[in-house]
């Protein structure tokens, strides 16, 4: 498949954009005006859709009005995340979050947001809608700026003051920013 | 601890030996069978009294409203509490019945009343819509068979042959018929933007699963926005009442309990595409968007920690690519050093389970069966050295090396290293 061989995410996008214009890999698009006339489904209404969009993604797109700093989340973290992630974020029982950096290339290598997430915004999108695990989505807005600004400043990625919001958050340089690759497979010769 | 290493590791903290026979129902069967003991039940030494559990001297029960197997029939999910295994060395042909098909989930299965349920599809489209189950159950709907595997499946290979059973190993793949509406349909219906290239996919367990799919040729072509399962409804663990099926791709991404797709123009880079499901790389980098589940084969017949007597035996086993179909396997019976093909049972379907088999007599001396297929890309599965050579041992996912089970004289199959 074109995306898995080339550089993303543009060659993707005008691949796909290709691929869209003609007609072909859209079957049944020459039917358009008949699916469009079965008249199934109803309008979404702009506060049906700001109900439930809830992602933020790398441009920034989706973070809400809000902000939090390291100070603000450690209080945070103490009270809501310490019991599973330890009280320094390294510790577990769950995912250790904290550290690990210049491991991922050794023979013990430590995954953690510091050492391997590429992208801040990330961080704000799954604790939002997936921490605390048993009481995902409890979180005020400032609650997840604030612990997302502790757990970058725990990793040595953010001075304890940095105000995280949705202007700053897309822009925090991440240690492993450009060691992702896409898919080069088939890369493993067969027999 | 890493949760999703643990979970899919194959590894279980419980007992690995299930029960021959379901007590509970058992119990309600016959009185006098009882007495023999479940193991002789199941292999069938002949009550004394020939007359003894007879069907033919006793009526039979009644019908029943929702079918359910016979009690002497035992296999079962193993579970871990966040995910649970096929039983493959029970199975037969192609189909994974529903409640064998295997689970993996990140915050529990959610319980979804389907008359609240909704999909709402927006982003870089002319018209978003919001869809009840009832409504896409209207549209032109299309059903097809297709393998869903794991991303995590057989990953205890990376770190070298454990002695453990088929099921443990690779039983995080499963197949089933899915019925729904496609995907190209709904968006027709919705119009999408020139510039739209990524879709992201939500799913409305506790874990607000959120997968980016690329828009790509085989995607609008082949996905499928699912409620049916094998006939009938979603099973609660595989999405119901909605999940969206991507033939071939990693199970992950075929999102569950789906509640919205929104259209992007680039990925949306959640914690499900970037901390996992990437293959990290010796050299500390790491592959993403990794979604093809490359072409793999088993022997499912004999294979890990059964127990075999010399004589005639039927090799069996799946094969299985992302790419698409299944065009060879190939059985080797020395560890590698020759290779003899297998017959294929239709129907060779398209990114599904193929089953193949191969007539072999054992003569009681050790040996070393192995598996190896070619999709009709001309995809060759890989041996383990060959994969390693490459992708070193941290890479966690994607693993579809050359499986070999070692008999020995005792009989015992093994897996190992070959
Ligand atoms: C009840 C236990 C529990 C609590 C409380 C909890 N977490 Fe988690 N957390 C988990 C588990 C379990 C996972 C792994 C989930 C999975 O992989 O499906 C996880 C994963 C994460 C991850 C992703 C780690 C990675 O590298 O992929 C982050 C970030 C995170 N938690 C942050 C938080 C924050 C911030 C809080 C507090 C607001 C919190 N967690 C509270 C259990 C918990």
């Amino acid at each position: 498949m074109a995306w898995c061989e080339t550089s993303m995410p543009k060659r993707w996008l005008l691949g796909v954009v290709l691929l869209l214009m003609a007609s072909c890999v859209v079957p049944g698009r020459s039917n358009h005006e008949q699916a469009g006339a079965l008249g199934l489904g109803r309008p979404a209404t702009a506060d049906d859709i700001r109900a439930w969009n809830i992602d933020a993604n790398p441009s920034g797109e989706g973070l809400p009005v809000g902000q939090g700093t390291a100070a603000g989340g450690a209080a945070v973290y103490a009270s809501k995340c310490a019991r599973c992630h330890g009280p320094t974020g390294v510790e577990g029982p769950m995912d250790r979050l904290v550290g690990g950096r210049d491991t991922l290339a050794s023979t013990s290598p430590v995954k953690t947001v510091g050492s391997y997430w590429p992208y801040a915004t990330t961080l704000y999108d799954y604790i939002y809608r997936a921490m605390p695990f048993d009481a995902p989505q409890s979180l005020t807005v400032d609650e997840v700026y604030a612990v997302t600004a502790w757990l970058l400043h725990e990793n040595g990625i953010t001075e304890a003051d940095t105000v995280i919001d949705a202007r700053t958050l897309p822009q925090i340089p991440m240690p492993n920013r450009h060691g992702f690759v896409p898919d080069p497979r088939p890369d493993v010769p067969g027999p | 601890m890493d949760t999703d290493r643990a979970e899919e590791s194959g590894r279980h903290d419980g007992s690995t030996s299930a029960p021959l026979v379901d007590r509970r129902r058992f119990l309600a069967g016959s009185a006098a069978l009882i007495a023999q003991g479940s193991a002789t039940l199941v292999f069938g030494a002949a009550p004394a009294d020939v007359t003894e559990g007879d069907p033919m001297r006793t009526p039979g029960s009644p019908a029943r409203r929702y079918g359910d197997r016979s009690p002497f029939e035992a296999p079962v999910r193993l579970s871990g509490g966040s995910h649970s295994l096929t039983p493959l060395e029970h199975l037969h042909g192609i189909v994974t019945p529903s409640s064998l098909h295997f689970e993996r989930h990140h915050n529990g299965v959610p319980a979804i009343d389907p008359l609240r349920h909704r999909l709402l599809i927006h982003g870089l489209v002319d018209r978003p819509l919001i869809f009840t189950i009832h409504e896409l159950q209207r549209f032109p709907s299309v059903s097809r068979h297709a393998f869903i595997e794991c991303a995590g499946n057989s990953r205890s290979g990376w770190q070298g042959a454990q002695d453990l059973t088929l099921q443990e190993l690779h039983g995080l793949t499963s197949t089933s018929e899915w019925t729904g509406v496609k995907l190209s349909t709904l968006l027709e219906a919705t119009g999408v933007r020139p510039e739209a290239a990524w879709m992201l996919a939500e799913g409305s367990d506790a874990a607000g699963l959120t997968r980016s799919v690329p828009l790509t040729g085989d995607v609008l072509s082949e996905a499928v926005v699912c409620y049916g399962q094998n006939g009938e409804a979603l099973r609660p663990e595989q999405g119901y009442p909605l999940r969206l099926l991507l033939p071939g791709l990693e199970g992950n991404i075929n999102v569950k309990w789906l509640r919205r797709l929104k259209l992007g123009t680039a990925p949306f880079m959640t914690r499900w595409e970037t901390s996992k499901y990437t293959d990290l790389m010796p050299d500390g980098s790491a592959y993403q968007f990794s979604l093809v589940m490359e072409a793999k084969s088993v022997i499912t017949n004999p294979c890990g920690r059964q127990q075999i007597h010399p004589g005639f035996h039927e090799i069996r086993g799946l094969a299985w690519s992302g790419r698409g179909r299944v065009r060879k396997v190939e059985v080797s019976l020395d560890a590698g050093g020759t290779w003899q093909e297998a017959q294929l049972q239709e129907p060779v379907i398209s990114k599904c389970h193929t089953r193949f088999r191969f007539p072999w007599r054992w003569n009681g001396q050790e040996v070393i069966l192995q598996s190896r297929c070619v999709d009709d890309t001309g995809y060759r599965q890989p041996s383990r050295e060959a994969l390693v050579k490459v992708r070193g041992v941290h890479s966690n996912y994607h693993y579809n090396g050359i499986q070999s089970w070692k008999i020995d004289r005792d009989g015992l199959v093994r897996n190992v290293d070959a």
